[in-house]
């Protein structure tokens, strides 16, 4: 067997230019295989990371919520949460995989900037900040992330942040410093300034808050209470900030939990249509899924709850993650393909060369296995090879990707991120390509190897 | 006693449409220890005879008897064993291994019988040393003379210790100082290593050496004679 090695390592050294262009579409297939691998696979750790710093790997709501309670946190809120909370932090399964557990309001409403006589439909969400501040920690992959506190930190209880789209639309952009807000920039050159109010009670509502408040940017958030009236908060407008995903840019305020529960329940008692379970690590999400509907179904059976993860929370992350495992499929089978016939094409121009070698072997006593073994040698050689040097060249520019320090915007964001190709520590992504790569090539040999063994030892002798 | 025995064998060529008979009812007995050369013009069977006696062909009617044994009833992988430790094989274009040193050439029948370690690298220094190739043991083929591959295709036919030789115009590239030299060189080996050589080949060299002499027309054994000493 060593000397089969020795033999097939020689013969792929005899024909250097062929093994070498063989190599080189191996490598080339390697590669590019690899980095688009690295590459979605930043992207899926990317946009995971984004959905679960800000909404848990879980989230427990009540029954049919997901499907018909979303904005309408009246009817599908969650009373008895603080008990839902202690039960999930103190269960001796779930608890030494619990990074934080909290609850979170979603209500829809209007945001009105009277002052400049503009409103937009919103969806508010009220959060516990230090909570929040917490899960911002969770970095799982370790992403060059700058994630700071959130900017609810430290703010009175009638605080609230906005999405920049949001700021534009209430014309808020030169008192949150916001840019690219042509239609603002535009009425302010043409002296249009600040709308009047329609009547006099209005202006002299708003010369009353003016005064009150000072120089605080305000805002108004209209939303049913738990008896379908309307209700009003005004919320000090303390920021506004990018939310990464456009369409949740121009519809977010942020607001303290406390501030969203006065504003729904008002003087009952307060619920949340939401309890936010984020894990240490994204892999103990079955398990950690199964106990919490274990729970639900037993201890916390007093109320119609249910639980979503992540994925089903935010339909988009399955879609992008299918999206770019279907280009991943479709590519490694495109380069399979091109290796299969390139590594077959070379052996079957080896075994026609070597007729008369193969007529000898086979003379001297070699079996017909034998022959097929020193081809099927050969190509393992030439895949191993191949898928060794392709995975070292994929490192490679995947560090020179990496430094390069080049930028893109994924669609459905608003923030450029880094051009990365994460690949050093995916050992399945590389393991599982090299040893495709390696089968492919084996299997590229079946056929050459069997007509060389197949051959009949007079005629492959008489070949000149 | 015979080392070789060939009845009623019969092998029959198709070129597209036309049917070339090689071989006509051949009766062949070759004895153990000797030397004998096939001649024959081209064309009249030599080369089909010597495939059907080292059992890389098959005939289409007779039977071929080598070593004892009846090898047409023989599976292709004992057929390749068979060969492997009773049949060496020297070419007329040497067929070395071009990637092989001439140490491994030599090597490589000795791994096919499976001979080990100490004992294989004894009978590889003892065979290149018999034809005076020790010092070449290193060197690939592309770097010898034809008269020195021819060595090295002897001492490779050699190696597993065959009881049959086969060689087919083993001096037809060579001139003829060298072939007389390989000649010289085969019938030592012959002798020494107590195996019996079958040729094929026009050159009055060869015949002068051989004990035994068939002369081959038309697919039929002419003639069939022994010119040389009678085997021990």
């Amino acid at each position: 067997m060593r000397r089969t090695w020795s033999l097939a390592l020689r013969n792929l050294r005899r024909n250097r230019r062929r093994s070498l262009t063989t190599l080189t579409a191996m490598v080339i297939g390697a590669v590019t295989i690899l980095v688009f691998g690295g590459y979605s696979r930043n992207i899926t750790y990317s946009l995971q990371t984004s959905y679960v710093l800000r909404s848990g790997h879980l989230q427990i709501e009540r029954k049919d919520y997901f499907l018909y309670g979303s904005g309408n946190p009246a009817a599908y809120g969650i009373p008895d949460y603080r008990r839902v909370i202690d039960v999930v932090e103190r269960d001796p399964v779930l608890a030494p995989m619990l990074k934080v557990v909290t609850p979170t309001i979603s209500l829809g409403g209007l945001a009105g900037n009277f002052a400049a006589g503009v409103s937009r439909t919103v969806v508010g969400t009220g959060v516990v900040v230090a909570d929040q501040n917490r899960m911002r920690q969770w970095n799982d992959y370790r992403l060059p992330l700058k994630v700071g506190p959130i900017a609810l930190t430290g703010t009175a209880e009638d605080s609230a942040v906005v999405g920049v789209g949001v700021a534009r639309v209430l014309q808020l952009c030169r008192q949150l410093a916001v840019s690219d807000c042509p239609q603002q920039e535009q009425a302010e050159a043409e002296g249009v300034g600040i709308r009047a109010p329609d009547d006099i009670a209005s202006l002299a509502r708003q010369e009353s808050q003016s005064a009150a408040s000072g120089d605080k940017i305000r805002i108004e958030l209209l939303a049913a209470n738990v008896h379908g009236a309307p209700n009003v908060a005004s919320l000090e407008v303390v920021k506004a900030e990018q939310q990464g995903f456009k369409e949740l840019d121009d519809m977010y305020v942020g607001l303290h939990l406390s501030q969203a529960q006065r504003l729904v329940y008002g003087a009952a008692s307060p619920a949340v249509t939401g309890v936010v379970v984020q894990l240490a690590h994204t892999s103990q999400l079955p398990l950690a899924r199964a106990r919490l509907e274990e729970l639900l179904a037993t201890t916390l059976n007093a109320e119609p709850l249910e639980v979503q993860d992540f994925t089903e929370l935010n339909p988009f992350y399955g879609q992008a993650v299918g999206m770019f495992a279907a280009i991943f499929g479709f590519m490694a089978a495109l380069i399979g393909a091109i290796v299969l016939f390139t590594v077959g094409n070379t052996l079957s121009m080896a075994v026609i060369e070597r007729t008369t070698e193969i007529g000898t072997l086979r003379a001297m006593g070699l079996r017909r296995s034998g022959i097929r073994r020193l081809f099927v040698c050969e190509a393992l050689l030439l895949g191993l090879i191949g898928g060794g040097a392709g995975l070292a060249a994929a490192l490679g520019i995947a560090w020179i990707i990496n430094q390069s320090g080049l930028t893109w915007l994924p669609p459905g964001q608003v923030d450029r991120i880094p051009l990365a190709v994460r690949l050093w520590g995916e050992n399945m992504l590389m393991a599982g390509t090299a040893a495709g790569l390696v089968l492919v090539a084996v299997l590229s040999a079946w056929w050459p190897a069997r007509a060389a063994g197949r051959m009949v030892i007079v005629d492959a002798l008489r070949h000149v | 006693m015979s080392l070789v025995v060939l009845k009623g064998v019969q092998k029959t060529y198709r070129l597209d449409a036309v049917e070339v008979p090689s071989l006509v009812d051949i009766d062949l007995t070759i004895r153990a220890n000797c030397f004998t050369v096939i001649s024959g013009p081209s064309g009249s069977g030599k080369t089909t005879l010597l495939n059907m006696i080292g059992c890389i062909d098959q005939p289409d009617r007779g039977q071929v008897t080598v070593a004892g044994e009846a090898v047409q009833a023989m599976s292709d992988d004992a057929l390749s064993d068979f060969r492997a430790r009773h049949i060496g094989f020297i070419f007329q274009t040497f067929n070395l291994l071009p990637v092989l040193t001439v140490y491994e050439n030599v090597e490589y029948p000795l791994l096919l019988s499976r001979v080990r370690g100490r004992k294989r690298r004894a009978r590889i220094r003892d065979l290149l040393e018999a034809v005076g190739l020790a010092d070449k043991a290193a060197n690939l083929p592309g770097q010898l003379s034809g008269g020195q591959r021819q060595r090295v295709a002897i001492a490779r036919a050699l190696a597993p210790a065959p009881q049959l030789v086969l060689a087919d115009e083993p001096t037809a590239n060579l001139d003829s100082h060298t072939g007389a030299e390989i000649i010289e060189l085969m019938r030592r080996m012959q002798v020494e290593q107590a195996a019996s050589f079958v040729f094929s080949s026009h050159d009055p060299q060869v015949l002068a050496a051989a004990d035994d002499a068939l002369a081959m027309r038309d697919g039929r054994i002419e003639r069939s004679e022994t010119v040389g000493r009678t085997a021990a």
